[in-house]
C-alpha cells in the first residue's frame, strides 16, 4: 500500500494507519489511552530534549531512520546524565511512501525503544505531497540522578579525553550506500545507555559528556574547549578508528575528524577516575574500541599532536558536510 | 638507507641556506597541514602552496557560466561540493540555489548518468574542473554518454594541465629551490613528465605520496637535491616513469590541449583541455571564459597560489575571510592553501 494524502486527513484512513502501522508496535498503557496527551509519573530533576530526522536513504548498512530517531534522543538525554523514560514522535510522510518500508522502520524504532529502556508515550503524523520520503521527530524525557552533574563548562586542566569507540562509522556508511560504493562499513546507530548507566552506577565523576554526531569529534572537542576555557589536546595515533573506514576516508580525502557517528561518545573525567571510566566502558555494550585519546590543559582551542610529531590546529567544520545523514 | 627518525631530526635540525620548496598539489597542502609538517622542520625550510587546487585556479567567468546555467529553463548543473561555495564575480551556486536556480551535488562524475536517464527533459551541466588526474574520468563520461546515447549530459570544462602553470609560477614568483611534484597527477602523467621542468629550470622535483613520512621523505629529498635539475621519484608504488598511457589515450580521444585562464596568472598558453570539435556538441560553452573578476577586489588568492604571497599576507586573511565567511576560493577548497593554514594554523612565512 502507498500512503496517500487521505492518511492524513485526520478521518478514517489516518485511523487506519495509525492502528495499523504505529498503535500496535508502540503499545503501552499511557499510549494506547489514545488521549490528546500523555499523563506520565515522574518527579525531579528532569532533562528534555528533540531531534529531527531527515537521514537519506532511510535504511542503511547497519540501522535505519527509525533506529536513529530512538537514538538521537536517547543518547542527547544521557549525555547530561539523564536516564531517558519517554520519547515522543511525530513522523512527517510525502505521499507515496510505501506502508511495508514504513512499518518496517517503524519496528525498528520500537525495538530500539525497548533496547533503550523508553517507551513512546504520543505520537503524531502527517502526511505532504512530495515523492515517497519520510522524516521523524522525537522528543525525549530522562531524569538526572540527585547530586548528578555534567555539563560541557565542567571540563578542567588535567582531565582526560576518552572516546567510546571509532569515529566516522555512520558518515561513512550512509556516503558508502550514496555512492552505491560495496563495502563492510555498517553505521554505529546504537542507544548508549549502558556505558552511561554503569559510569553513573559506579561513581565515576563524570565531567562532561558528548555525543559524537553532526561535525565529528573535532566540533565537538572545540564546543567543549569554548564552554569550559580550556584547552583540548589529543593524540593521533590514539584516535580509534577501523581501518576500513580509515581506507575510504582516505580514497575520498575526508577527515574521520569531522566524520559524524551515530553510537559513539566523548567524555571527560578526572585524570584519577580515567583508567576506571575506559574500562567500564570497554566492558559495556557497543565501548569494545574506546580509548583515551587525550587530556584537558590551559589553554584554548584543540590541538592535535601528530603521529610525526608535529602539532595541527583542528578548527569547527566549515562548509557543505554531508547533508541528511541523521 | 635513512630512516624516518633520521630525517625529521635532520629536517628539524638544518641550519644551512634557507629553502623555499612549493607542493604543486592542493592534496599535498592539506596533508602537509594535517601532519603538522611545518611544525617540524627548521624555520630555514619554506614550504609554499602551489596552483594545484582545481577550484581555487578557476576563473569567475566559469562560475558565472555555472550560475547562469543553473539559472536557465530544463536546466541542472551538477557539481563536487568544493565549488558549490566559490563565488563568481558576484555570487555562489549556493547564492544561485537559494534563489531557486537547479544545483545537484555529487561525489562521482559518473552518477550524472543516473540523473540525466531519470529525467530526459533536463539537460544536466557537470561543472567539470580538475587537472590531468580527473580528465580521464571525464573522457570515461563522454564515451559513455555517446555508447548509450545520452542526450541530455553536457559538460562545461575548465581542465587545465600542470607543466606550463608550473613554469608560469617558477617565472612569475619568488624564488622556488624545489618542487614536490603532484602524486595523484604523475600516477597519469609518469614521473618523466617533469624532467624537462627539471633540467630548464635546474631545481630538483620529488614526485611524493600523500603519508606524512612520505612527504618528510621527499623534503628531506629536496633539501639534499638543490639546484639539481632532476627527477626523483618517492611515490613508485603509484607512479611509472611513463605513467598510464591507456588514461592519456582516451583522455586524447576526445580531449585537445588549448590555452587556459588560471585565476591570479591569466591565460597561460596551452595549459588546458578541451573538447574537440567533433565532440563539441557535449560542450556548455566553456570556451572563452577568461574574465577574472573577483569578487573581492583585495583578495590575494592570485598571488597566494602562485606562491608569492603565504595567505596569512593577504589584510583580508581571518578577518572578513574565514572558511565561514570566504572573499576567495583559496579559502573555500579544503585543498586550498588559506583554508588550511586558517583551520589548521599552519605557520605563515
Amino acid at each position: 500500500m502507498k500512503i496517500t494524502l487521505a492518511h492524513g486527513s485526520g478521518g478514517l484512513s489516518t485511523g487506519e494507519l495509525i492502528d495499523e502501522i504505529f498503535a500496535s508496535r508502540f503499545s503501552n498503557p499511557v499510549l494506547d489511552k489514545m488521549e490528546d496527551s500523555a499523563v506520565i509519573p515522574g518527579a525531579g530533576t528532569i532533562a528534555m530534549t528533540t531531534d529531527s530526522f531527515v537521514v537519506d536513504p532511510v535504511v542503511f548498512p547497519g540501522g535505519d531512520i527509525g533506529r536513529l530517531a530512538v537514538c538521537g534522543t536517547v543518547n542527547d538525554l544521557l549525555m547530561r546524565c539523564a536516564r531517558p523514560k519517554y520519547l515522543t514522535c511525530g513522523f512527517i510522510l510525502e505521499e507515496g511512501v510505501d506502508s511495508e518500508l514504513l512499518a518496517e522502520v517503524v519496528t525498528s524504532m520500537a525495538d530500539t525503544a525497548k533496547e533503550a529502556g523508553v517507551i513512546i508515550v504520543a505520537g503524531d503524523t502527517k502526511v505532504i505531497e512530495g515523492n515517497g520520503g519520510f522524516y521523524i521527530n522525537t522528543a525525549g524525557v530522562g531524569f538526572v540522578d540527585d547530586g548528578v552533574s555534567c555539563e560541557s563548562a565542567n571540563c578542567k586542566d588535567g582531565d582526560v579525553i576518552i572516546v567510546s569507540g571509532n569515529l566516522g562509522d555512520h558518515h561513512a556508511a550512509i556516503l558508502s550506500n550514496r555512492m552505491h560504493i560495496e563495502n563492510n562499513i555498517a553505521s554505529d546507530v546504537a542507544p548508549l545507555n549502558d556505558m552511561v548507566f554503569n559510569m553513573i552506577n559506579d561513581g565515576v565523576n563524570i565531567h562532561a559528556l558528548r555525543d559524537i554526531t553532526r561535525g565529528g569529534l573535532g566540533t565537538i572537542l572545540n564546543e567543549l574547549a569554548d564552554a569550559s576555557g580550556t584547552q583540548m589536546d589529543i593524540y593521533e595515533e590514539k584516535l580509534p578508528i577501523d581501518k576500513e573506514v580509515e581506507g575510504f576516508c582516505k580514497i575520498l580525502g575526508l577527515d574521520p575528524m569531522y566524520m559524524g557517528n551515530e553510537g559513539k561518545l566523548a567524555l571527560v573525567v578526572p585524570a584519577e577516575d580515567a583508567d576506571r571510566a575506559l574500562n567500564i566502558i570497554r566492558n559495556s555494550k557497543y565501548g569494545e574500541s574506546a580509548a583515551v585519546i587525550g587530556n584537558v590543559v590551559s589553554g584554548s582551542g584543540v590541538v592535535m599532536h601528530t603521529k610525526l610529531g608535529g602539532r595541527r590546529g583542528i578548527g569547527v567544520l566549515v562548509g557543505e558536510g554531508l547533508p541528511r545523514i541523521c | 638507507m635513512t630512516d624516518i627518525k633520521e630525517i625529521i631530526d635532520f629536517l628539524k635540525n638544518y641550519d644551512g641556506q634557507e629553502i623555499t620548496l612549493m607542493e604543486v598539489c592542493g592534496t599535498h597542502t592539506a596533508a602537509i597541514s594535517e601532519n603538522g609538517i611545518q611544525d617540524i622542520i627548521s624555520d630555514k625550510i619554506k614550504l609554499v602552496s602551489g596552483p594545484g587546487c582545481p577550484v581555487c585556479v578557476t576563473t569567475s567567468a566559469y562560475i558565472d557560466r555555472l550560475n547562469e546555467l543553473a539559472c536557465e529553463e530544463k536546466t541542472c548543473v551538477v557539481t563536487f561540493g568544493d565549488m558549490i561555495r566559490v563565488r563568481g564575480s558576484q555570487k555562489s551556486l549556493r547564492d544561485i540555489s537559494a534563489e531557486g536556480g537547479n544545483i545537484h551535488m555529487i561525489y562521482s562524475p559518473l552518477e550524472i548518468i543516473d540523473l540525466a536517464l531519470s529525467d530526459t527533459d533536463t539537460t544536466y551541466v557537470f561543472a567539470a574542473v580538475g587537472f590531468e588526474t580527473t580528465t580521464p574520468i571525464y573522457a570515461i563520461l563522454i564515451e559513455e554518454i555517446i555508447k548509450r546515447d545520452i542526450k541530455n549530459i553536457k559538460l562545461l570544462t575548465a581542465l587545465k594541465t600542470m607543466p606550463q602553470a608550473i613554469r608560469t609560477v617558477y617565472n612569475k614568483g619568488k624564488a622556488i629551490d624545489g618542487f614536490i611534484a603532484p602524486g595523484h597527477v604523475s600516477v597519469i602523467t609518469g614521473s618523466k613528465e617533469f624532467e624537462p621542468l627539471a633540467k630548464e629550470l635546474s631545481v630538483p622535483f620529488v614526485v611524493s605520496g600523500f603519508e606524512g613520512e612520505e612527504l618528510v621523505a621527499s623534503i628531506y629529498a629536496l633539501v639534499k637535491s638543490r639546484d639539481k635539475g632532476t627527477v626523483i621519484n618517492l611515490y613508485k608504488s603509484f607512479v611509472s616513469e611513463n605513467g598510464n598511457e591507456e588514461a592519456r589515450n582516451l583522455v586524447s580521444k576526445y580531449f585537445e590541449p588549448c590555452d587556459a585562464a588560471w585565476r591570479g596568472m591569466g591565460i597561460i598558453p596551452d595549459s588546458g583541455m578541451c573538447l574537440k570539435k567533433e565532440f563539441e556538441i557535449y560542450d556548455a560553452g566553456s570556451r572563452e571564459l577568461v574574465a577574472d573578476n573577483i569578487f573581492n577586489k583585495k583578495c590575494c588568492c592570485g598571488n597566494v597560489v602562485a606562491g608569492i604571497m603565504s595567505p596569512v599576507q593577504c589584510s583580508l586573511y581571518g578577518k572578513e575571510c574565514t572558511p565561514q565567511t570566504p572573499q576567495g576560493a583559496c579559502m573555500v577548497s579544503t585543498e586550498g592553501s588559506c583554508y588550511h593554514y586558517y583551520m589548521n594554523r599552519r605557520r605563515g612565512l
